[in-house]
């Protein structure tokens, strides 16, 4: 018998790559999952996120805002992170839990990885992730859903992917951009017209900044450029070369682009009639 | 069959016996502090059965024996980091729990009647934030632990090896010195080959100089290469 002075035999047992597995057999309270009451009313919100592929990658986005019904909790959340090296997660829906289901999937993939001595497909990461909305759902039926889109370049297929879920789980490619939150109607509608295919990683970034803008524009819950505290919307692209943030001066210089363009068409750049 | 009175120390010696020569027939494996880390050689032809592995941010894996053995300790140390990464925080996971952690486990079923030893060697590095504050454990199969200073030779003929590394190690080499002169030990072992091919030795290093949280690499055939190259 293998003792259990140092590493317990749980640790020693054979059992599959996936960490939130083992998790839920040796430390199942640490999951992220709901205790009991309806929290809804408690729980910061996060608003918009907005991806958009480009020749060479994906680009995501996200603004700053995290609200709680008419208030604002946060003004410099961060609601995209890297989930690898090679994929982002965009978070919109009740911020703690979505925040903690980030932290669960990337040592998710983490863990495979390392295991595994290889890293999952990015449709294996796609699927996980649906996995965990899945389990989500008891709190999402107490309106503390999760709805995150997933993003990244598929070393496989060499090109950027976007993936959208709902709050069951359901997973759905998207072809070339799409938006998650509260703004995402807006945001969706400002894309349709500043997409088009063959984009530069800059162009699209510069697109996908134009329509959070136009979301903040009409939606109360997403934050717009936060100019005297110089809070601007995080943007990260996925590329062949892995993951990447454009900084914090490079987005203050499109910032400045975009609202120079706004001051004199206060609705964003025009697009043509035919 | 009559049960016959063995002492302690003949058990513990027979066992100890029993380890050693299966560690002794595998070949060895170098880890070896540089300027920007710690970096990990071993001689081992096979591509996806390895010998070093990442654990962790800035914990890296060396073993030698049995495979089976040691591919579940690499797993252990994973699963063990991971949950102390994820429960607490990703700073609060060190090198030396998990050396710790292995030495308690080694030494209890070292110990332990009923079971045959692990035959396995380990070495657990960790890269810190400066050369002061790296860490390399060398782990033997009865799980005491050694606080290796410079370098750590795991495997069966470290006498020759160490004899070498111990003569040409300098503080601040380049990676390019410190795969050489791993190389050059691999090579001084008794039976081994005058030139190892480099599809034969499996690098790694623990890189602080890296701008991603995870400083763990792989150096791959080409870039080995070039690092054996400039010699």
């Amino acid at each position: 018998m293998v003792s259990d002075a140092g590493l317990p035999p749980q640790f020693l047992r054979a059992g599959s790559s996936s960490f939130t597995e083992f998790l839920a057999s040796v430390r199942p309270e640490l999951l992220p999952k709901d205790r009991d009451a309806d929290l809804s009313h408690l729980a910061p919100h996060g608003t918009t996120i907005v991806a958009a592929t480009f020749d060479g990658g994906v680009v995501m986005a996200g603004d700053r805002r995290a609200t709680m019904g008419n208030l604002i909790a946060q003004r410099d959340i961060q609601k995209v992170y890297p989930s690898d090296e090679y994929s982002l997660v965009g978070i919109a829906g009740a911020a703690g839990i979505a925040v903690e289901m980030v932290r669960l999937f990337r040592v998710e993939l983490e863990h495979y990885e390392k295991v595994e001595g290889a890293p999952l497909s990015l449709d294996g990461k796609a699927n996980r992730l649906a996995g965990m909305i899945r389990q989500n759902l008891p709190m999402a039926m107490q309106g503390l859903a999760v709805v995150p889109l997933f993003a990244g370049w598929d070393t496989a297929a060499q090109h950027g992917r976007i993936i959208s879920y709902d709050a069951t789980g359901g997973r759905y490619e998207e072809s070339s951009f799409h938006s998650v939150g509260s703004g995402s109607v807006f945001a969706r509608g400002a894309l349709k017209k500043l997409y088009r295919p063959g984009m530069t990683a800059e162009q699209a970034a510069m697109a996908v900044v134009q329509a959070l803008y136009d979301a903040a524009d009409d939606d109360s819950a997403t934050g717009g450029p936060d100019l005297t505290r110089k809070i601007f919307p995080i943007v990260m692209i996925a590329g062949p070369d892995g993951v990447d943030q454009f900084d914090e001066a490079e987005i203050a210089a499109m910032m400045d682009d975009v609202i120079a363009g706004r001051m004199n068409r206060p609705d964003g750049p025009e697009a043509g009639l035919r | 069959m009559s049960m016959m009175y063995v002492a302690p120390e003949q058990q513990m010696k027979d066992r100890a016996d029993f380890a050693r020569k299966g560690i002794a027939r595998g070949r060895s494996v170098v880890v070896i502090r540089y300027q920007e880390g710690i970096c990990l050689v071993a001689e081992n032809r096979s591509q996806s059965l390895h010998k070093v592995s990442e654990i962790y941010d800035r914990i890296g894996f060396a073993a030698v024996g049995r495979y089976n053995e040691f591919e579940n300790l690499r797993i252990a140390g994973i699963r063990h980091a991971d949950l102390r990464g994820y429960s607490y925080d990703r700073q609060d996971v060190s090198g030396r729990g998990l050396a710790n952690a292995y030495a308690q486990l080694l030494g209890t079923i070292f110990s332990a009647g009923g079971e045959k030893p692990y035959e396995v060697e380990l070495v657990v590095a960790e890269v810190g934030l400066s050369t002061d504050s790296d860490e390399i454990y060398r782990l033997t199969y009865d799980g005491s632990v050694v606080d290796e200073d410079r370098f750590a030779v795991i495997g069966g003929q470290t006498e020759a090896i160490s004899a070498v590394l111990a003569a040409d190690f300098t503080e601040g080499a380049s990676l390019t010195e410190a795969v050489q002169l791993a190389v050059k030990g691999l090579r001084a072992a008794p039976g081994g080959a005058d030139e190892i091919a480099v599809g034969a030795l499996e690098v790694a290093v623990l890189d602080r100089s890296r701008a991603q949280a995870r400083k763990f690499r792989r150096i791959g055939a080409d870039e080995l290469r070039q690092l054996l190259d400039t010699a």
